[in-house]
């Protein structure tokens, strides 16, 4: 079936196309002006305004390692978050900890740990799958570089990203 | 050789012609090169406050030196010729469309006198058909570089722009008459002058015989002064003239819209349809000149309207180059007074033209574009009938009012 649009009936005026055209050149000359004496809001100016203060606490910036109060590395490299990584930003190759060692209790830890800042999505799958709450999203999100290498954040990096994250796993306590 | 006949060889009437000319060719290539670079700048500035946005604020004080920065980034990018293209249009496509913007400046009066001299390049008596003969040259610029590109789109961008000449030159050519028949002349400079005598030609109303000087003489007569020069200026035939001028002047600066391909008749370059229209295969400079091309095409364009319904370089009140006080101070010496007051002519001339170019930006901004059919309708249905019709409404005024 064909559907017949209406088109209204223009009156004399509204066919002359000028008082319309002068309509639009007033509202762009408003917007024009509201912008000259600085009353539109515009978007943050990136580089001198910056959001960190409000950025808010679920963010999710680049993913870390942390250390725990006493100064454990708490990733026991059993790469679940090599695995769930949807982009396989994660590379982890594990080592393990020799018996005399201080922690030779938790037996493995990661000889190396890389991620990938360039395939990495922010999902924050890896913070959410890892049993030892040891990879978190912290709020850096100004990871660049100027080589594909330098985008890989290597073990020391992301320990220095991360930082130290108390409580929560307790089982690796010289006590327990 | 000695002083005084280096100076008689340079004051030569054919010398002095040569040098004089090249001075003021340089030096108006050199204002509208600029005016080119910071109309960019403004178009992009004025459209961003138009949407709500900051626009290029980062070069400099308020981006200020952006465009250095683009002619930069222009002048280091490859010149690419993608294969398959005519090589030879190809390659003088951009400059036929640069050049016709150039040539028109040329009969431009862009100032009274400077010490005597003309303030125009060429004050050739064919001024207006010299514009609208070389003007429309640069749609073979468009056309050449859409066919020669071998590219769908520059071909319809092509295709579109020599469409959009046949229905909008007519009306272009037709809406001047009138402006001929009140002042007699086709020269340029003498428009302007006709202008500076009797009152822009979109002005109904004008303050004849105003004087400054005899304002100050006399300073509480001011008000009958006034009333007596607007009376003066005043003339039934003037009045009724002034209809047919407004018409003529509405439908000439609608048709330089579409001469300059600007939106809302920018058929040609349609970005959101064509890509980029006729210059979707240029780069670099190729892609720098049509850019230029365009723009300059704007600058001219207004210059063109300034000179013919604006008053070209008069102001009421403000003398030409041959005034001989600069306000009345006494240590300006007569010589110099008049090449201030000249600099003041030139001066006026170009801020009407920004003026006039901020118009066209503002426009660009508002009005969306026309459809292909839209625009063959509204030139050859409606304003080819108006220019013809303000011609014969022109006629019978200028017969039947004395
Ligand atoms: S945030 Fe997502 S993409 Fe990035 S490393 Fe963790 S799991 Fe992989
Ligand atoms: S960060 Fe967590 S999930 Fe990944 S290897 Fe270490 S302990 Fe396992």
């Amino acid at each position: 079936m064909a559907i017949v649009v209406k088109r209204a009936k223009l009156s004399l005026l509204e066919k002359l196309y000028f008082p319309a055209l002068i309509g639009g050149l007033l509202i762009t000359i408003r917007h024009f002006k509201n912008m000259f004496f600085g009353k539109t809001k515009v978007t943050m100016q990136y580089p001198e305004e910056r959001w960190d203060e409000h950025l808010p606490p679920h963010y999710r910036g680049a993913p870390t390692l942390v250390t725990d109060e006493v100064g454990r590395e708490r990733c026991v490299a059993c790469q679940l978050c090599e695995f769930i990584c949807p982009s396989r930003a994660i590379t982890i190759h594990p080592e393990e900890i020799p018996a005399h060692e201080k922690w030779g209790k938790v037996e493995k830890r990661p000889k190396t740990f890389e991620i990938d800042m360039v395939r990495c999505i922010y999902c924050g799958m890896c913070q959410e799958v890892c049993p030892e709450q040891a990879i978190f999203l912290r709020k850096d999100y100004l990871v660049i570089g100027y080589s594909r290498k330098e985008m890989v954040h290597d073990k020391a990096r992301l320990y220095e990203l991360g930082g130290v994250m108390d409580g929560l796993v307790l089982k690796w306590n010289e006590k327990k | 050789m000695d002083c005084t006949q280096i100076y008689q060889i340079v004051m030569m009437p054919e010398v002095f012609l040569v040098w004089t000319s090249l001075a003021k060719i340089l030096g108006l290539l050199g204002i509208v090169l600029g005016l080119v670079s910071y109309t960019v700048y403004a178009e992009r500035r004025v459209s961003a406050f138009i949407q709500d946005r900051l626009g290029p604020n980062r070069v400099g004080p308020q981006g200020l030196i952006q465009p250095i920065a683009d002619a930069f980034k222009l002048v280091l990018k490859e010149n690419f010729m993608p294969a398959g293209v005519n090589k030879f249009f190809y390659y003088i496509a951009p400059k036929l469309s640069m050049i016709p913007a150039i040539l028109v400046l040329a009969v431009l009066p862009f100032g009274s006198t400077l010490l005597g001299v003309p303030m125009v390049i060429a004050g050739i008596d064919i001024g207006v058909l010299w514009v609208f003969a070389v003007s429309s040259l640069g749609v073979y610029g468009i056309v050449l570089a859409g066919w020669a590109s071998n590219s769908k789109y520059s071909f319809l961008g092509g295709i579109r722009s020599s469409s959009q000449m046949i229905s909008y030159e007519l009306s272009l050519g037709l809406s001047v008459i009138p402006v001929f028949m009140v002042v007699g002349t086709l020269n340029l400079p003498e428009i302007v002058l006709y202008q500076v005598k009797n009152g822009w030609l979109i002005a109904p109303f004008w303050p004849q015989g105003f004087d400054l000087a005899k304002l100050a003489e006399n300073p509480g007569g001011a008000w009958e002064m006034v009333v007596a020069s607007f009376a003066a200026g005043f003339s039934l035939q003037k009045l009724l003239l002034w209809v047919p001028l407004f018409l003529s002047f509405i439908v000439f600066l609608v048709s330089i819209f579409a001469e300059t391909n600007r939106a809302p008749f920018d058929l040609p370059e349609a970005e959101q349809e064509l890509v980029a229209g006729y210059h979707t295969e240029y780069s670099s400079m190729g892609f720098a000149l049509f850019f230029l091309g365009e723009y300059a095409a704007m600058i001219a364009a207004s210059g063109v309207i300034v000179t013919l319904f604006l008053g070209g370089w008069s102001l009421p009140l403000v003398p030409d180059g041959s005034a001989e006080s600069f306000f009345g101070l006494s240590f300006v010496p007569g010589w110099l007074a008049g090449v201030l007051w000249g600099f003041v002519n030139i001066g006026v001339f170009f801020g009407k033209v920004i003026a006039l170019l901020l118009f066209m930006i503002w426009v660009r901004w508002t009005v969306p574009r026309f459809r292909y059919d839209q625009l063959m309708k509204l030139g050859w249905y409606f304003f080819f009938e108006l220019a013809l019709f303000n011609i014969l409404l022109t006629a019978l005024v200028l017969i039947f009012v004395p």
